[in-house]
């Protein structure tokens, strides 16, 4: 596993607390998991979508990711509809290990509420998380 | 005792080690009132010699063929097993090993598992199949189950001509959480009457069995055809006597979802019922929905290839309740004394054995005739079939069972709509020495 | 003995099943046919399965082969934790393929099965007395399976009295089957968090208690290895909100005529026949797992139930209130078979075999705990459970120490559970292991604690002695081939 320093924590995204980074795309938000979750993971086998259509709230669960010892929830970084889901992961589910940030992106939501952009954390707040 | 290898010796260095006394003190930590005040009551240990002794005397208490002339199916098949799988089934390195979890050292039990479920794959024409379930009963509960998760539909439909254990059985496993279940009635030949299913939207699963209990051949693909009409309804197909499956059209090829069912017939002994071998097979797009253990090919870091257990995810010991079963031991050694069954028979085999078992319950079924029973459903049968002798034919029964000779059983127990109906057996093990003699005396 | 346990052997390749062969060949002895041929219906006739066609000596070769490349307790060591992977006496195999069991049919009448319903008839009455519970089927097919069993019952029990409880607690300890076996009852799992010397406190129950919680499911000895000391406290405080104990009894051998269960208030459990009673693993089964239950749940035990009367057997459905069934015909008799005979040969000496489990656990506790981790260092039961924490400065894991110890001769003990302990590696000896053994085992676990340190490459190319290397577990997730 790699050490902190190690990882990849672009300045563009902002992060949760459970591990996702959410990006403002224009109108709409798109979310994954952050480089720490998936070096936590291990090599990624599968990962379960929601509907697009569907609507979570902030923090809920929707979705689950799996490794080949492990099954995690993917929780929904901010509140809103899923617009869309990144349909590559099917047959290439390594994209969350090696790009986390950018091919392995998970879902793209439209929020209900921007303003929950702002309780999620900076690179730098985030890394005060995986260091405590 | 000679499973127990310390000495007084061995005993008193290891407490010593410890820095204790007595073996008792290594129970100080339980509190005292959790202890035991009384010794174990248990009969003086057996020597091997007494034990032999005492089990003999038990198997003697028992009717078992060649002195007893059984002809009698119903879910549990008389059929001859080689001595090549007696003995190899015996190999303590199949038997004595764990479950598969250390793939390295466990490359015989991965091998020949992945064997198993290609030829239960091949067997039943469908694309993937499971390690085992426990037996084919609690197999048709986890594949209702199974469709009640994928389709988040909470009815299921199930044909009343299906095993009335295995219904038992799917009852238990179904009301505990709440699901329904509506029976599907039967038709005068024998088999399942799908013409009262309306609404289907609102079932997750219709099961229907074939061979089913009556002995009859289900039209599997007519059903598949009903069923399908809706796009989600799974179609679960269940047997007794995959044996049939040798000679008739195998349930994949005729629109089965899942088909499940009970493995004993292949190469495993009757033993009063248990442990069986739950078959389990479904399509790829439900893999992942799959309850049961799952060895997959790969290759080792250096290429070579290997087995070993996979798709775990869908397990009880990582998903926990969110599992698609609790299951976690299985029937593995059954499993694979299936498989090797299957090695010896092989294709050519297998299809004469079936053909075989097929025209001796042909012949019985004849001969009954002949001999003034009715046959009441007119369906094609393999292995078993329903005869309705005249009234009080139990006395006949019982004068039978006392010259050694089971006429099947009676089905009245399950169907009060058939009164001195009786489902009949024969396969490859019944002589046609032994049906005519038992013909003779029902004449009589 | 001087020389380490593993060597190297003769390990011959062999192919798949299908690779082999060439139609027309036979293994098989077909029966004689003394009848004719009856056509079948056209329209159902079909071509029969593409199994490959080989002969006797093709089939013999292939298992043997294969038989070659695994491990078993027969081999050597399995330490696995909560497997008791003690030893499998021959004798339980003969009695249980004698004739007039494996032969026989199970919807006889029951005056012609006398022999098989007698033994399972007195196993249960040796089931009840080893755990103190009065009633017990020997139905359930494995331990997952009598879960269910008691989970159905604690549900029936409540349903019966008028009241829907929805929510069972269940120890953050617990063996993934708990979990499983509530949700498939349609019960709602509630952790409960063990305290910090690994046990369940009085305090943490009770926090957590209402009378929607139909029950609570506990491991005794919990999978640390440790006795729920304060189990008596916590089953009275279920009870007092009307939830009922059910005890998962997969480390019975830890306690066999030390601890009387229906004393401490356990209400019912479950065996695994497959571990305390030493019938063979199987590479994965068939286990058996009977539950035994106290006077107020007997009446939902699942049917049939076998009754003795004049001292003749049957079975009886006569039981209104029962679960109902979950097993096709009695359960797994051939293994049940075996453990009476297991109960019989040992008679009360399986307290002694209890006493030199905990024996053994406890040296190796004792011995190891300067080399790995412990993460609680107390008096464990019949087995402990310690960590990769002192491998962590050299970046070798739980998995790498596992695999060397391949290496070394051993099976690996069970690691990654229980999921409290991170890289928990929970080692269970059993009373088969003579102290030779133990100390070879301890003297491999040193060696390798040494490499960590001064040559941790051993450890991450492990094994390299067995027939294959690491697995690409990755790959065959990734891409399941699950069919040749």
């Amino acid at each position: 596993m790699k050490e902190i320093s190690e990882l990849s924590l672009p300045e563009d995204v902002r992060y949760s607390d459970d591990h996702e980074w959410a990006r403002q795309e224009g109108s709409l938000v798109r979310g994954g998991i952050s480089d720490y979750a998936q070096d936590q993971l291990g090599d990624i086998i599968f990962v379960e979508l929601p509907g697009t259509g569907e609507t979570f709230e902030k923090g809920e669960e929707c979705g689950t990711i799996e490794s080949v010892k492990t099954v995690s929830e993917l929780y929904m970084p901010v509140g809103g509809e899923i617009t869309a889901i990144n349909e590559n992961l099917a047959e290439h589910p390594e994209l969350v290990n090696n790009e986390p940030y950018d091919g392995g992106w998970m879902i793209e939501i439209r929020p209900t509420d921007f303003g929950e952009m702002d309780s999620l954390k900076g690179k730098d707040a985030y890394l005060k998380i995986l260091k405590g | 005792m000679r499973y127990l290898p310390h000495t007084d010796e061995d005993i008193n260095e290891m407490l010593q080690e410890i820095g204790l006394k007595t073996l008792n003190d290594l129970f100080e930590s339980i509190p005292k009132e959790c202890r035991r005040k009384d010794d174990l009551n248990l009969p003086k240990p057996l020597t091997e010699w007494e034990l032999n002794a005492h089990m003999d005397n038990l198997a003697a208490k028992m009717a078992v063929p060649p002195d007893y002339k059984i002809f009698l199916g119903a879910g549990s098949y008389n059929h001859y097993i080689p001595e090549v799988v007696k003995q190899l089934i015996s190999r303590s390195e199949f038997y004595t090993a764990y479950t598969p979890y250390q793939p390295e050292i466990s490359q015989g039990t991965l091998q020949a598992i992945y064997e198993y479920q290609t030829i239960v794959a091949m067997l039943l024409g469908m694309d993937v199949a499971n390690a085992s379930m426990y037996d084919g009963a609690s197999a048709l509960a986890e594949a209702l189950l199974m469709a009640i998760r994928i389709t988040k539909r909470k009815k299921v439909a199930v044909s009343r001509l299906i095993n009335p254990y295995y219904r038992q059985v799917v009852q238990t496993y179904l009301s505990a959480p709440g699901y329904e279940i509506i029976e599907l009635p039967s038709l005068k030949n024998g088999t399942t009457d799908l013409s009262g299913l309306h609404d289907l939207e609102g079932f997750a699963a219709v099961a229907i069995q074939s061979p089913n209990f009556f002995g009859c051949i289900e039209n599997l693909k007519s059903h598949g055809e009903s069923i399908h009409s809706d796009q989600k309804t799974i179609f679960v197909t269940v047997f007794t006597e995959p044996l049939a499956y040798g000679l008739i059209k195998n349930p994949g090829s005729l629109g089965s979802d899942i088909a499940c069912g009970e493995g004993q017939s292949l190469g495993l002994p009757q033993s009063f019922g248990g442990p069986g071998l739950g078959m389990f097979a479904s399509k790829t797009t439900y893999v992942r929905s799959m309850p049961g253990r799952l060895v997959g090919q790969t290759t080792d870091k250096n290429g070579k290839r290997g087995f070993v257990l996979t798709l775990a995810t869908r397990e009880q010991h990582i998903r926990r309740e969110r599992a698609t079963s609790n299951i976690c031991s299985n029937q593995g050694l059954c499993a694979l004394t299936t498989a090797m069954y299957i090695s010896c028979t092989g294709g050519t085999g297998i299809r004469k054995l079936a053909s075989l078992n097929h025209d001796k319950a042909e012949y019985l079924k004849k001969g009954l005739m002949d001999a003034g029973a009715v046959i009441p459903f007119n369906a094609p049968i393999f292995n078993e079939f329903v005869v309705k002798f005249p009234p009080g034919f139990k006395d006949s029964y019982a004068r039978l069972l006392k010259k050694k000779m089971v006429a099947g059983l009676s089905i009245t127990q399950f169907y009060p709509e058939l009164p001195d109906h009786y489902l009949l057996c024969a396969t490859e093990t019944n002589t046609r020495e032994d049906m005519d003699a038992l013909i003779k005396e029902i004449k009589s | 003995m001087k020389e380490p346990l593993a060597t190297t052997g003769l390990v011959l390749n062999e192919p798949l099943l299908w690779e082999k062969g060439r139609k027309g060949r036979s293994g098989f002895s077909l029966p004689q046919r003394d009848i004719d041929v009856f056509p079948m219906d056209d329209n159902f006739l079909g071509n029969g399965p593409d199994f490959p066609d080989l002969s006797e000596l093709d089939v013999v070769r292939h298992y043997t082969r294969l038989s070659q490349w695994n491990y078993g307790v027969d081999s050597g060591m399995y330490p696995l934790g909560s497997c008791t992977m003690k030893y499998n006496p021959k004798i339980n195999e003969r009695q249980a393929s004698l004739h007039g069991f494996a032969s026989s049919h199970p919807m006889l009448p029951a005056e012609l099965s006398q022999g098989v319903l007698k033994i399972m008839f007195h196993l249960e009455r040796n089931l009840s007395e080893i755990t103190g519970l009065p009633a017990v089927s020997l139905q359930p097919a494995a331990g997952a399976q009598g879960e269910l069993a008691g989970m159905m019952m604690i549900k029936a029990f409540h349903q019966n009295s008028g009241s829907t409880r929805n929510k069972i607690l269940i120890p953050d300890t617990a063996h993934g089957t708990n979990p499983a076996s509530s949700a498939i009852c349609g019960f709602t799992p509630v952790p409960v968090k063990s305290n910090e010397l690994g046990v369940l406190s009085l305090e943490s129950v009770a926090s957590v208690i209402d009378e929607d919680i139909a029950g609570i499911m506990i491991t005794n000895p919990n999978t640390l290895g440790l006795f729920e000391e304060n189990i008596k406290e916590i089953s009275g405080i279920v009870h007092s909100k009307g939830g009922l104990v059910y005890v998962d009894g997969a480390n019975m051998n830890a306690i066999m005529g030390i601890v009387n269960m229906a004393d401490i208030g356990i209400d019912i459990m479950h065996l695994n026949l497959h571990k305390t009673f030493s019938t063979p693993h199987g590479g994965g089964g068939p286990g058996a797992g009977p539950v035994c239950a106290g006077k107020e749940l007997e009446p939902f035990l699942p049917v049939p139930r076998v009754v003795e009367k004049n001292g003749s057997y049957f079975l009886s459905q006569d039981f209104p209130k029962s679960i109902g069934k979950l097993h096709a015909f009695y359960g797994n008799v051939g293994v049940l078979i075996k453990a009476y005979s297991y109960i019989l040969s040992m008679g009360s000496t399986l307290k002694k075999a209890s006493q030199l489990a905990v024996l053994n656990a406890n040296y190796l506790k004792e011995k190891l705990k300067a080399t790995f981790y412990l993460p609680y260092d107390r008096p464990c039961m019949h087995e402990c459970v310690f960590s990769d924490k002192l491998q962590e400065e050299n970046r070798v894991t739980t998995l790498d120490i596992a695999k060397r110890l391949i290496d070394y001769g051993f099976h690996p003990p069970t690691v990654y559970f229980p999921l409290v302990i991170h890289g928990a590696i929970m080692m269970e000896p059993t009373e088969s292991e003579s102290r030779e053994t133990l100390d070879l085992f301890i003297e491999a676990c040193k060696s390798i604690a040494d490499e960590a340190k001064q040559n941790p490459e051993l450890l991450f190319e492990a094994p390299v002695r067995p027939k294959v290397r690491r697995m690409d577990e990755t790959k065959a997730a990734r891409h399941p081939y699950l069919t040749g």
